[in-house]
Protein backbone atom coordinates (compact mmCIF):
# COMPACT_ATOMS: atom_id res chain seq x y z
CA UNK A 1 0.00 0.00 0.00
CA UNK A 2 2.84 2.56 1.03
CA UNK A 3 4.30 2.18 -1.83
CA UNK A 4 1.50 2.33 -4.32
CA UNK A 5 1.15 5.79 -2.67
CA UNK A 6 4.31 7.37 -3.73
CA UNK A 7 3.38 8.54 -7.29
CA UNK A 8 -0.07 10.51 -7.57
CA UNK A 9 -1.19 7.87 -9.60
CA UNK A 10 -0.55 5.41 -7.02
CA UNK A 11 -2.34 7.61 -4.54
CA UNK A 12 -5.37 7.98 -6.46
CA UNK A 13 -5.38 3.83 -7.13
CA UNK A 14 -5.13 2.71 -3.63
CA UNK A 15 -7.88 5.22 -2.79
CA UNK A 16 -9.75 3.59 -5.41
CA UNK A 17 -8.82 -0.02 -3.95
CA UNK A 18 -10.01 0.99 -0.54
CA UNK A 19 -12.88 2.26 -1.41
CA UNK A 20 -16.51 0.37 -1.11
CA UNK A 21 -19.11 0.47 -3.54
CA UNK A 22 -20.94 3.16 -2.62
CA UNK A 23 -17.84 5.54 -3.00
CA UNK A 24 -17.05 4.06 -6.10
CA UNK A 25 -20.14 4.96 -7.75
CA UNK A 26 -19.80 8.20 -6.02
CA UNK A 27 -16.46 8.79 -7.41
CA UNK A 28 -17.50 7.55 -11.05
CA UNK A 29 -21.01 10.26 -10.65
CA UNK A 30 -18.92 13.04 -9.36
CA UNK A 31 -16.54 12.69 -12.48
CA UNK A 32 -19.21 12.41 -14.94
CA UNK A 33 -21.01 15.48 -13.68
CA UNK A 34 -17.88 17.16 -14.27
CA UNK A 35 -17.66 16.41 -17.51
CA UNK A 36 -21.24 16.90 -18.75
CA UNK A 37 -20.59 20.62 -16.86
CA UNK A 38 -17.68 21.14 -19.05
CA UNK A 39 -18.42 19.74 -22.20
CA UNK A 40 -21.90 21.50 -22.06
CA UNK A 41 -21.56 23.12 -24.90
CA UNK A 42 -20.47 20.14 -27.15
CA UNK A 43 -23.29 17.51 -25.53
CA UNK A 44 -26.45 19.75 -25.46
CA UNK A 45 -28.59 19.30 -28.15
CA UNK A 46 -30.13 22.54 -28.41
CA UNK A 47 -29.17 26.39 -27.36
CA UNK A 48 -30.43 26.49 -23.62
CA UNK A 49 -31.39 30.06 -24.42
CA UNK A 50 -33.55 29.35 -27.78
CA UNK A 51 -37.41 29.93 -27.46
CA UNK A 52 -39.84 28.32 -29.20
CA UNK A 53 -43.42 29.26 -28.36
CA UNK A 54 -44.83 26.32 -30.79
CA UNK A 55 -43.33 23.50 -28.69
CA UNK A 56 -43.99 25.09 -25.38
CA UNK A 57 -44.36 22.56 -22.24
CA UNK A 58 -43.79 20.01 -24.22
CA UNK A 59 -43.12 16.61 -21.92
CA UNK A 60 -40.14 14.42 -21.68
CA UNK A 61 -39.38 10.99 -23.96
CA UNK A 62 -41.96 8.45 -23.08
CA UNK A 63 -45.06 10.65 -22.75
CA UNK A 64 -47.95 11.83 -24.94
CA UNK A 65 -46.60 15.07 -27.14
CA UNK A 66 -43.45 14.26 -26.48
CA UNK A 67 -41.44 16.66 -29.33
CA UNK A 68 -38.74 15.25 -31.44
CA UNK A 69 -35.28 15.14 -29.86
CA UNK A 70 -36.19 17.14 -26.66
CA UNK A 71 -35.60 14.47 -24.52
CA UNK A 72 -36.64 15.94 -21.31
CA UNK A 73 -39.44 18.28 -22.27
CA UNK A 74 -39.79 21.71 -22.94
CA UNK A 75 -39.76 24.41 -20.52
CA UNK A 76 -42.57 27.36 -20.49
CA UNK A 77 -40.74 28.83 -23.31
CA UNK A 78 -40.30 26.49 -25.15
CA UNK A 79 -36.69 25.84 -24.93
CA UNK A 80 -34.94 22.31 -24.45
CA UNK A 81 -34.53 21.09 -20.53
CA UNK A 82 -31.90 18.66 -20.81
CA UNK A 83 -29.80 21.33 -22.29
CA UNK A 84 -31.01 23.80 -19.89
CA UNK A 85 -30.04 21.44 -16.94
CA UNK A 86 -26.56 21.13 -18.65
CA UNK A 87 -25.55 24.46 -18.94
CA UNK A 88 -27.27 25.33 -15.03
CA UNK A 89 -24.85 22.52 -13.77
CA UNK A 90 -21.95 24.08 -15.31
CA UNK A 91 -23.04 27.13 -13.97
CA UNK A 92 -24.11 25.88 -10.58
CA UNK A 93 -20.59 23.47 -10.59
CA UNK A 94 -18.13 26.46 -11.87
CA UNK A 95 -19.87 28.99 -8.96
CA UNK A 96 -19.10 26.39 -6.22
CA UNK A 97 -15.65 25.17 -7.17
CA UNK A 98 -14.78 29.36 -7.67
CA UNK A 99 -16.75 30.03 -4.44
CA UNK A 100 -14.96 27.52 -2.50
CA UNK A 101 -11.52 28.69 -3.97
CA UNK A 102 -11.74 31.88 -3.09
CA UNK A 103 -13.21 30.73 0.49
CA UNK A 104 -10.13 28.31 0.57
CA UNK A 105 -7.59 31.62 -0.28
CA UNK A 106 -9.14 34.20 2.34
CA UNK A 107 -9.45 31.75 5.10
CA UNK A 108 -5.76 29.83 4.33
CA UNK A 109 -4.17 32.94 4.10
CA UNK A 110 -6.09 34.63 7.63
CA UNK A 111 -5.59 30.99 9.02
CA UNK A 112 -1.92 30.91 8.51
CA UNK A 113 -1.32 34.36 9.82
CA UNK A 114 -2.98 33.62 12.65
CA UNK A 115 -1.23 30.88 13.53
CA UNK A 116 2.17 32.28 12.86
CA UNK A 117 1.64 35.39 14.30
CA UNK A 118 0.34 35.55 17.53
CA UNK A 119 -1.23 38.95 19.67
CA UNK A 120 -3.52 41.13 17.69
CA UNK A 121 -3.80 39.55 14.43
CA UNK A 122 -4.89 36.37 15.80
CA UNK A 123 -7.45 38.04 18.11
CA UNK A 124 -8.76 40.00 15.29
CA UNK A 125 -9.29 37.27 12.67
CA UNK A 126 -10.26 34.20 15.33
CA UNK A 127 -12.94 37.16 16.65
CA UNK A 128 -14.16 37.52 12.92
CA UNK A 129 -14.06 34.25 12.36
CA UNK A 130 -16.56 33.84 16.05
CA UNK A 131 -18.96 36.24 14.42
CA UNK A 132 -19.08 34.65 11.09
CA UNK A 133 -20.29 31.33 12.91
CA UNK A 134 -22.43 33.20 15.09
CA UNK A 135 -24.43 34.80 12.40
CA UNK A 136 -26.91 32.26 9.90
CA UNK A 137 -24.56 32.63 6.49
CA UNK A 138 -27.93 32.80 4.61
CA UNK A 139 -28.97 36.26 6.41
CA UNK A 140 -25.89 37.56 5.58
CA UNK A 141 -26.29 36.88 1.78
CA UNK A 142 -29.81 38.00 1.71
CA UNK A 143 -28.47 41.57 3.10
CA UNK A 144 -25.52 41.67 0.30
CA UNK A 145 -27.56 40.58 -2.52
CA UNK A 146 -30.54 43.02 -1.48
CA UNK A 147 -27.85 45.78 -1.57
CA UNK A 148 -25.73 44.87 -4.60
CA UNK A 149 -28.24 43.55 -6.58
CA UNK A 150 -27.74 39.84 -7.69
CA UNK A 151 -24.97 40.13 -10.46
CA UNK A 152 -22.76 37.12 -11.26
CA UNK A 153 -19.63 38.71 -9.81
CA UNK A 154 -22.03 40.02 -6.55
CA UNK A 155 -22.69 36.21 -6.03
CA UNK A 156 -19.18 35.07 -6.69
CA UNK A 157 -17.96 37.01 -3.60
CA UNK A 158 -20.98 36.17 -1.67
CA UNK A 159 -19.54 32.25 -2.20
CA UNK A 160 -16.36 33.47 -1.38
CA UNK A 161 -16.80 34.52 2.03
CA UNK A 162 -19.40 31.82 2.57
CA UNK A 163 -16.76 29.54 4.42
CA UNK A 164 -13.68 31.01 5.05
CA UNK A 165 -14.16 30.58 8.29
CA UNK A 166 -14.13 26.60 8.44
CA UNK A 167 -10.38 27.20 6.58
CA UNK A 168 -9.22 29.47 8.77
CA UNK A 169 -10.15 27.13 11.71
CA UNK A 170 -8.54 24.38 10.77
CA UNK A 171 -5.37 26.46 8.98
CA UNK A 172 -4.85 28.20 12.72
CA UNK A 173 -5.00 24.79 14.37
CA UNK A 174 -2.84 22.92 12.64
CA UNK A 175 -0.14 25.57 12.49
CA UNK A 176 -0.11 25.61 15.90
CA UNK A 177 0.27 22.06 16.31
CA UNK A 178 3.18 21.83 13.49
CA UNK A 179 5.12 24.74 14.71
CA UNK A 180 5.24 22.59 18.04
CA UNK A 181 7.02 20.27 15.71
CA UNK A 182 11.14 19.66 16.49
CA UNK A 183 11.15 19.91 12.71
CA UNK A 184 9.95 23.41 12.79
CA UNK A 185 12.69 24.10 15.43
CA UNK A 186 15.50 22.39 13.11
CA UNK A 187 14.48 24.71 10.01
CA UNK A 188 14.35 27.62 12.15
CA UNK A 189 18.02 27.12 13.80
CA UNK A 190 19.02 26.26 10.66
CA UNK A 191 18.53 30.05 9.50
CA UNK A 192 14.65 29.63 7.67
CA UNK A 193 12.40 32.54 7.91
CA UNK A 194 8.87 33.05 8.51
CA UNK A 195 8.23 33.12 5.04
CA UNK A 196 10.43 30.13 4.10
CA UNK A 197 8.81 27.96 6.84
CA UNK A 198 5.59 28.87 6.38
CA UNK A 199 5.43 27.73 2.37
CA UNK A 200 7.62 24.75 2.63
CA UNK A 201 7.39 23.42 5.74
CA UNK A 202 4.08 24.42 7.02
CA UNK A 203 1.93 24.75 4.11
CA UNK A 204 3.04 21.06 2.98
CA UNK A 205 1.55 19.42 6.06
CA UNK A 206 -1.69 21.09 6.02
CA UNK A 207 -2.74 20.03 2.27
CA UNK A 208 -4.97 16.74 3.60
CA UNK A 209 -7.34 18.17 5.88
CA UNK A 210 -8.06 21.21 3.41
CA UNK A 211 -8.42 18.78 0.48
CA UNK A 212 -11.00 17.52 2.79
CA UNK A 213 -12.15 20.92 3.68
CA UNK A 214 -12.37 21.85 -0.10
CA UNK A 215 -14.93 18.95 -0.88
CA UNK A 216 -17.63 19.53 1.87
CA UNK A 217 -17.32 23.51 1.00
CA UNK A 218 -18.29 22.87 -2.63
CA UNK A 219 -21.02 20.60 -1.49
CA UNK A 220 -22.18 23.38 0.94
CA UNK A 221 -21.67 25.83 -1.56
CA UNK A 222 -23.78 24.08 -3.81
CA UNK A 223 -26.49 24.03 -1.42
CA UNK A 224 -26.03 27.83 -0.71
CA UNK A 225 -25.96 29.09 -3.93
CA UNK A 226 -28.76 26.91 -5.34
CA UNK A 227 -31.10 27.91 -2.19
CA UNK A 228 -30.48 31.67 -3.41
CA UNK A 229 -30.92 31.06 -6.61
CA UNK A 230 -34.14 29.28 -6.10
CA UNK A 231 -35.74 32.49 -3.57
CA UNK A 232 -35.10 34.50 -7.05
CA UNK A 233 -32.05 36.52 -5.07
CA UNK A 234 -29.59 34.72 -7.56
CA UNK A 235 -28.19 35.14 -11.11
CA UNK A 236 -30.84 36.74 -12.82
CA UNK A 237 -32.34 35.07 -16.09
CA UNK A 238 -32.26 34.11 -18.76
CA UNK A 239 -29.23 33.17 -17.32
CA UNK A 240 -29.95 29.83 -15.23
CA UNK A 241 -28.35 28.07 -12.50
CA UNK A 242 -29.62 24.53 -11.05
CA UNK A 243 -31.41 26.80 -8.49
CA UNK A 244 -33.16 29.61 -10.13
CA UNK A 245 -34.17 26.52 -13.14
CA UNK A 246 -36.03 25.03 -9.65
CA UNK A 247 -37.63 28.28 -8.80
CA UNK A 248 -39.00 29.23 -11.49
CA UNK A 249 -40.31 25.97 -12.45
CA UNK A 250 -42.29 25.98 -9.34
CA UNK A 251 -45.05 27.86 -11.19
CA UNK A 252 -45.29 25.20 -14.15
CA UNK A 253 -45.44 22.21 -11.65
CA UNK A 254 -49.06 21.28 -11.40
CA UNK A 255 -48.63 20.57 -15.31
CA UNK A 256 -45.38 20.49 -16.12
CA UNK A 257 -43.20 18.75 -13.43
CA UNK A 258 -40.74 17.84 -15.56
CA UNK A 259 -39.38 21.54 -15.65
CA UNK A 260 -38.50 21.35 -12.11
CA UNK A 261 -37.38 17.57 -11.67
CA UNK A 262 -34.84 17.68 -14.32
CA UNK A 263 -32.58 20.34 -12.30
CA UNK A 264 -33.85 19.23 -8.85
CA UNK A 265 -32.74 15.69 -9.42
CA UNK A 266 -29.02 17.21 -10.82
CA UNK A 267 -29.06 19.20 -7.92
CA UNK A 268 -29.22 15.91 -5.73
CA UNK A 269 -26.57 13.72 -7.57
CA UNK A 270 -24.33 16.45 -7.34
CA UNK A 271 -24.46 17.17 -3.83
CA UNK A 272 -24.67 13.52 -2.71
CA UNK A 273 -21.43 12.54 -4.90
CA UNK A 274 -19.56 15.49 -3.74
CA UNK A 275 -20.52 14.97 0.16
CA UNK A 276 -19.83 11.35 0.04
CA UNK A 277 -16.42 11.67 -1.50
CA UNK A 278 -16.07 14.39 1.15
CA UNK A 279 -17.14 11.83 3.98
CA UNK A 280 -14.82 9.55 2.28
CA UNK A 281 -11.21 11.71 2.15
CA UNK A 282 -12.01 12.95 5.79
CA UNK A 283 -12.52 9.48 7.12
CA UNK A 284 -9.32 8.21 5.32
CA UNK A 285 -7.44 11.83 6.13
CA UNK A 286 -8.71 11.14 10.00
CA UNK A 287 -6.46 8.26 10.93
CA UNK A 288 -9.03 8.07 14.81
CA UNK A 289 -11.87 7.70 12.89
CA UNK A 290 -10.66 4.78 10.70
CA UNK A 291 -10.45 2.27 13.35
CA UNK A 292 -14.01 2.71 14.21
CA UNK B 1 -18.19 30.30 37.37
CA UNK B 2 -19.13 33.90 37.64
CA UNK B 3 -16.28 35.42 36.00
CA UNK B 4 -17.17 32.59 33.12
CA UNK B 5 -20.85 33.63 32.89
CA UNK B 6 -19.53 37.24 32.58
CA UNK B 7 -17.66 36.63 29.82
CA UNK B 8 -19.64 34.89 28.02
CA UNK B 9 -22.30 37.25 28.24
CA UNK B 10 -19.70 40.19 27.83
CA UNK B 11 -18.52 38.35 24.39
CA UNK B 12 -22.30 38.18 23.33
CA UNK B 13 -22.98 41.92 23.85
CA UNK B 14 -19.82 42.43 21.52
CA UNK B 15 -20.74 40.34 19.29
CA UNK B 16 -23.92 41.86 18.72
CA UNK B 17 -22.82 45.46 18.68
CA UNK B 18 -20.37 44.42 16.03
CA UNK B 19 -23.36 42.95 14.09
CA UNK B 20 -25.56 45.65 14.71
CA UNK B 21 -22.59 48.29 13.56
CA UNK B 22 -21.72 45.87 10.41
CA UNK B 23 -25.43 45.25 9.57
CA UNK B 24 -25.78 49.54 9.76
CA UNK B 25 -23.40 50.04 7.13
CA UNK B 26 -23.57 47.67 4.86
CA UNK B 27 -27.14 48.48 4.05
CA UNK B 28 -25.77 52.30 3.74
CA UNK B 29 -22.85 51.23 1.55
CA UNK B 30 -25.25 51.19 -1.88
CA UNK B 31 -25.63 55.17 -1.33
CA UNK B 32 -29.39 56.31 -0.48
CA UNK B 33 -31.31 53.05 0.15
CA UNK B 34 -34.16 55.26 0.05
CA UNK B 35 -33.11 55.78 -3.67
CA UNK B 36 -35.52 53.00 -5.26
CA UNK B 37 -38.40 54.04 -3.52
CA UNK B 38 -38.11 57.85 -3.98
CA UNK B 39 -37.81 57.47 -8.11
CA UNK B 40 -38.05 60.59 -10.50
CA UNK B 41 -41.73 62.12 -9.86
CA UNK B 42 -40.65 64.29 -6.51
CA UNK B 43 -39.80 67.61 -6.23
CA UNK B 44 -36.37 68.67 -4.46
CA UNK B 45 -38.34 69.70 -1.08
CA UNK B 46 -40.36 66.34 -1.23
CA UNK B 47 -37.18 64.63 -1.56
CA UNK B 48 -35.47 66.57 1.16
CA UNK B 49 -38.36 65.97 3.32
CA UNK B 50 -38.48 62.28 2.67
CA UNK B 51 -35.20 61.97 3.65
CA UNK B 52 -35.64 63.70 6.78
CA UNK B 53 -39.03 61.39 7.64
CA UNK B 54 -37.08 58.11 7.61
CA UNK B 55 -34.07 59.52 9.13
CA UNK B 56 -31.47 59.58 6.69
CA UNK B 57 -30.37 63.29 6.72
CA UNK B 58 -27.17 64.19 8.25
CA UNK B 59 -23.33 62.59 7.83
CA UNK B 60 -23.42 58.83 7.77
CA UNK B 61 -21.67 59.30 11.64
CA UNK B 62 -25.03 61.50 13.29
CA UNK B 63 -27.22 58.42 11.29
CA UNK B 64 -24.95 56.14 13.03
CA UNK B 65 -24.96 57.28 16.26
CA UNK B 66 -28.87 57.98 16.03
CA UNK B 67 -29.56 54.16 15.00
CA UNK B 68 -27.52 53.08 18.34
CA UNK B 69 -29.54 55.40 20.25
CA UNK B 70 -32.62 53.71 19.09
CA UNK B 71 -31.63 50.18 19.29
CA UNK B 72 -31.26 51.08 22.96
CA UNK B 73 -34.11 52.64 23.05
CA UNK B 74 -36.18 50.30 21.15
CA UNK B 75 -37.01 52.39 18.17
CA UNK B 76 -35.61 50.87 15.04
CA UNK B 77 -36.71 52.81 11.93
CA UNK B 78 -40.01 53.01 9.85
CA UNK B 79 -40.60 50.56 7.00
CA UNK B 80 -40.41 51.94 3.59
CA UNK B 81 -43.31 50.36 2.19
CA UNK B 82 -45.17 50.03 4.97
CA UNK B 83 -44.50 53.37 6.56
CA UNK B 84 -44.47 52.04 10.28
CA UNK B 85 -42.31 50.95 12.98
CA UNK B 86 -40.49 48.13 11.93
CA UNK B 87 -40.12 46.36 15.30
CA UNK B 88 -44.26 46.30 15.05
CA UNK B 89 -43.86 44.15 11.32
CA UNK B 90 -41.01 41.98 12.49
CA UNK B 91 -43.07 41.41 15.95
CA UNK B 92 -46.34 40.04 14.15
CA UNK B 93 -44.21 37.76 12.42
CA UNK B 94 -42.12 35.97 15.57
CA UNK B 95 -45.43 33.80 16.79
CA UNK B 96 -45.83 32.26 13.31
CA UNK B 97 -42.06 32.05 13.48
CA UNK B 98 -42.09 30.14 16.64
CA UNK B 99 -44.64 27.91 16.02
CA UNK B 100 -43.69 25.96 12.79
CA UNK B 101 -40.37 26.63 14.73
CA UNK B 102 -41.31 24.40 18.25
CA UNK B 103 -42.93 21.63 15.43
CA UNK B 104 -39.85 21.08 13.71
CA UNK B 105 -37.88 20.97 16.68
CA UNK B 106 -40.23 18.50 18.66
CA UNK B 107 -39.73 16.08 15.18
CA UNK B 108 -36.42 16.62 15.23
CA UNK B 109 -36.29 15.52 18.95
CA UNK B 110 -39.05 12.77 18.66
CA UNK B 111 -37.06 10.97 15.25
CA UNK B 112 -32.75 12.45 16.10
CA UNK B 113 -32.71 11.13 19.39
CA UNK B 114 -33.96 7.61 19.13
CA UNK B 115 -32.25 7.26 15.69
CA UNK B 116 -29.27 7.82 17.37
CA UNK B 117 -29.31 5.83 20.25
CA UNK B 118 -30.02 3.32 18.16
CA UNK B 119 -27.31 3.63 15.45
CA UNK B 120 -24.61 3.66 18.59
CA UNK B 121 -25.93 0.41 19.67
CA UNK B 122 -26.03 -0.87 16.26
CA UNK B 123 -23.17 0.39 14.97
CA UNK B 124 -22.14 -2.74 13.12
CA UNK B 125 -25.46 -3.95 12.03
CA UNK B 126 -26.97 -3.19 8.70
CA UNK B 127 -29.46 -0.78 11.50
CA UNK B 128 -26.84 1.17 11.83
CA UNK B 129 -25.92 1.91 8.58
CA UNK B 130 -28.89 2.06 7.64
CA UNK B 131 -29.88 4.93 9.83
CA UNK B 132 -26.28 7.00 9.03
CA UNK B 133 -27.37 6.70 5.11
CA UNK B 134 -31.15 8.43 6.23
CA UNK B 135 -28.91 11.07 7.96
CA UNK B 136 -26.85 11.47 5.02
CA UNK B 137 -29.52 11.73 2.55
CA UNK B 138 -30.78 14.66 5.16
CA UNK B 139 -28.02 16.86 5.16
CA UNK B 140 -27.00 16.49 1.47
CA UNK B 141 -30.29 17.03 -0.12
CA UNK B 142 -31.06 20.95 0.08
CA UNK B 143 -34.53 21.71 1.95
CA UNK B 144 -35.95 23.52 -1.08
CA UNK B 145 -35.31 20.51 -2.79
CA UNK B 146 -37.24 18.56 -0.32
CA UNK B 147 -40.29 20.78 -0.17
CA UNK B 148 -40.54 20.95 -3.99
CA UNK B 149 -40.99 17.36 -4.13
CA UNK B 150 -43.35 17.28 -1.37
CA UNK B 151 -45.80 19.77 -3.13
CA UNK B 152 -45.24 17.75 -6.21
CA UNK B 153 -46.55 14.78 -4.71
CA UNK B 154 -48.98 15.45 -2.48
CA UNK B 155 -50.15 18.89 -3.28
CA UNK B 156 -50.19 18.37 -6.86
CA UNK B 157 -50.81 14.72 -7.38
CA UNK B 158 -52.11 13.29 -4.68
CA UNK B 159 -54.34 16.49 -3.66
CA UNK B 160 -53.73 15.70 0.12
CA UNK B 161 -52.30 18.76 2.00
CA UNK B 162 -52.36 22.45 1.30
CA UNK B 163 -49.40 24.49 0.07
CA UNK B 164 -49.80 27.75 1.09
CA UNK B 165 -50.32 29.94 4.31
CA UNK B 166 -51.03 28.55 7.61
CA UNK B 167 -54.27 28.65 8.74
CA UNK B 168 -54.87 24.32 9.82
CA UNK B 169 -52.71 22.16 11.18
CA UNK B 170 -52.78 20.11 7.98
CA UNK B 171 -50.81 23.34 6.77
CA UNK B 172 -48.19 22.93 9.52
CA UNK B 173 -47.06 18.93 7.59
CA UNK B 174 -44.93 19.59 5.00
CA UNK B 175 -43.04 23.04 6.09
CA UNK B 176 -42.55 21.49 9.83
CA UNK B 177 -41.16 17.90 7.13
CA UNK B 178 -38.94 20.11 5.09
CA UNK B 179 -37.38 22.41 8.16
CA UNK B 180 -36.58 18.98 10.72
CA UNK B 181 -34.97 17.44 7.41
CA UNK B 182 -31.64 18.90 7.65
CA UNK B 183 -31.94 19.30 11.79
CA UNK B 184 -32.91 15.65 12.13
CA UNK B 185 -29.87 14.45 10.28
CA UNK B 186 -27.68 16.75 12.21
CA UNK B 187 -28.71 15.63 15.63
CA UNK B 188 -29.08 11.96 14.61
CA UNK B 189 -25.15 12.25 13.92
CA UNK B 190 -24.65 14.20 17.59
CA UNK B 191 -26.85 11.91 19.27
CA UNK B 192 -24.89 8.64 17.65
CA UNK B 193 -21.36 9.87 18.28
CA UNK B 194 -22.27 10.82 22.31
CA UNK B 195 -23.50 7.72 22.79
CA UNK B 196 -20.82 6.22 21.48
CA UNK B 197 -18.11 8.06 23.51
CA UNK B 198 -20.74 7.31 26.59
CA UNK B 199 -20.80 3.26 26.25
CA UNK B 200 -17.35 3.21 26.44
CA UNK B 201 -17.13 4.58 29.81
CA UNK B 202 -16.71 2.34 32.75
CA UNK B 203 -19.32 3.46 34.87
CA UNK B 204 -21.71 1.95 31.86
CA UNK B 205 -19.89 -1.62 32.92
CA UNK B 206 -20.46 -0.94 36.42
CA UNK B 207 -24.18 -0.85 35.61
CA UNK B 208 -24.65 -3.60 33.50
CA UNK B 209 -22.56 -5.14 36.35
CA UNK B 210 -24.55 -4.43 38.69
CA UNK B 211 -27.22 -6.60 36.97
CA UNK B 212 -29.28 -4.01 35.57
CA UNK B 213 -31.84 -4.77 32.79
CA UNK B 214 -29.67 -2.64 29.47
CA UNK B 215 -32.75 -0.66 28.52
CA UNK B 216 -32.20 1.47 32.55
CA UNK B 217 -28.66 1.07 31.75
CA UNK B 218 -29.18 2.36 28.54
CA UNK B 219 -31.47 5.48 29.22
CA UNK B 220 -30.92 5.99 32.78
CA UNK B 221 -26.81 5.92 32.67
CA UNK B 222 -26.10 6.27 28.60
CA UNK B 223 -28.68 8.57 27.38
CA UNK B 224 -28.32 10.93 30.71
CA UNK B 225 -24.57 11.24 30.12
CA UNK B 226 -24.76 11.55 26.25
CA UNK B 227 -27.98 14.24 26.95
CA UNK B 228 -25.10 16.75 28.11
CA UNK B 229 -23.44 17.42 25.18
CA UNK B 230 -26.75 16.42 23.13
CA UNK B 231 -28.36 19.57 24.25
CA UNK B 232 -25.23 21.71 23.65
CA UNK B 233 -25.13 21.07 20.09
CA UNK B 234 -28.83 21.51 20.16
CA UNK B 235 -28.31 24.98 21.46
CA UNK B 236 -24.99 25.60 19.55
CA UNK B 237 -25.77 24.07 15.74
CA UNK B 238 -29.41 23.78 15.42
CA UNK B 239 -30.32 27.42 16.24
CA UNK B 240 -28.66 28.57 13.29
CA UNK B 241 -29.02 25.46 10.51
CA UNK B 242 -33.13 26.26 11.95
CA UNK B 243 -32.32 29.94 11.43
CA UNK B 244 -31.36 29.27 8.03
CA UNK B 245 -33.98 26.70 7.09
CA UNK B 246 -36.17 29.24 8.44
CA UNK B 247 -35.85 31.81 5.83
CA UNK B 248 -36.36 29.28 2.80
CA UNK B 249 -39.47 27.14 4.06
CA UNK B 250 -41.33 29.94 4.90
CA UNK B 251 -40.67 31.48 1.73
CA UNK B 252 -41.61 28.57 -0.14
CA UNK B 253 -44.88 27.69 1.54
CA UNK B 254 -45.88 31.79 1.99
CA UNK B 255 -45.81 31.21 5.98
CA UNK B 256 -46.71 34.60 7.65
CA UNK B 257 -42.88 34.69 9.82
CA UNK B 258 -39.97 36.20 9.72
CA UNK B 259 -38.05 33.92 7.58
CA UNK B 260 -41.03 35.23 4.52
CA UNK B 261 -40.78 38.81 5.62
CA UNK B 262 -36.74 38.59 5.46
CA UNK B 263 -37.03 37.18 1.57
CA UNK B 264 -39.84 40.08 0.37
CA UNK B 265 -37.81 42.66 2.12
CA UNK B 266 -34.64 41.48 0.38
CA UNK B 267 -36.27 41.38 -2.64
CA UNK B 268 -38.28 44.60 -2.36
CA UNK B 269 -35.21 46.31 -0.77
CA UNK B 270 -37.18 47.91 2.48
CA UNK B 271 -33.77 47.99 3.87
CA UNK B 272 -35.02 49.13 7.46
CA UNK B 273 -37.23 46.06 7.87
CA UNK B 274 -34.20 43.69 6.29
CA UNK B 275 -32.51 44.98 8.60
CA UNK B 276 -33.65 44.97 12.19
CA UNK B 277 -34.90 41.03 10.58
CA UNK B 278 -31.49 40.43 10.32
CA UNK B 279 -30.60 41.55 13.33
CA UNK B 280 -33.47 40.40 15.18
CA UNK B 281 -32.76 36.45 14.25
CA UNK B 282 -28.78 36.82 14.63
CA UNK B 283 -29.27 38.06 18.00
CA UNK B 284 -31.79 35.01 18.62
CA UNK B 285 -28.62 32.85 17.56
CA UNK B 286 -26.08 34.25 19.59
CA UNK B 287 -28.15 34.84 22.46
CA UNK B 288 -29.13 30.84 22.26
CA UNK B 289 -25.57 29.87 22.21
CA UNK B 290 -25.12 32.18 24.97
CA UNK B 291 -27.28 30.65 27.19
CA UNK B 292 -26.50 26.99 25.67
CA UNK B 293 -22.92 27.89 26.59
CA UNK B 294 -23.59 29.01 30.16
CA UNK B 295 -26.10 25.93 30.88
CA UNK B 296 -23.25 23.53 29.53
CA UNK B 297 -20.64 25.06 31.73
CA UNK B 298 -23.32 24.87 34.90
CA UNK B 299 -23.94 21.28 33.82
CA UNK B 300 -20.35 20.36 33.92
CA UNK B 301 -18.24 19.95 36.93
CA UNK B 302 -14.85 20.67 35.16
CA UNK B 303 -16.23 24.17 34.43
CA UNK B 304 -18.42 24.67 37.28
CA UNK B 305 -15.57 24.60 40.32
CA UNK B 306 -12.53 24.86 38.06
CA UNK B 307 -10.96 28.57 38.05
CA UNK B 308 -12.45 29.66 34.86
Amino acid sequence: MLALSDTPRGALLTLWVEANWVQRIAALLALALLLAAILAPLVAPFDPLKQSLISRLRPPLGFERYKDGFLLGTDALGRDVLSRTLFGLQLTLGLALLGALIGLMIGGTLGLLAGLRRGWAEDTIMGAVDIQIAVPFTLIALLILSIFGSSLPIMICVLGIAGWEQYARIVRGEVRKITEMPYIEAARASGGGPRYIALRHVLPNIVSPLVVQFTLSVSNIVILESTLSFLGLGVQPPTATLGSMVGYGRDYMPTAPWIVIAPAVAIILLTFSVQILGDWLRDRADVRLRSR
Amino acid sequence: MTLYVLRTLLKMTVTLFVIITLVFFATRLSGSPLETFLGDGLTAEDRELMIAYFGLDGSIWQQYLAYLRGVLEGNFGLSFLERRPVAEIVAERIWPSLQLLLAALAVTLCVALPLGILAALYRTSWIGSAIMALAFVGYAVPNFVIATFMVLVFAFVLNWLPVVGNGTWAHFIMPTIAMSGVLIAALTRFTRNAMLDVLGQDFMRTARAKGLPETVVILKHGLRNAGVTVLSVLGLQIAGLAAAGNVVVEAIFSWPGIGELLVNSAITRDYPVLQFGVITVAAAVIVINALTDIAYAFADPRIRLGTG
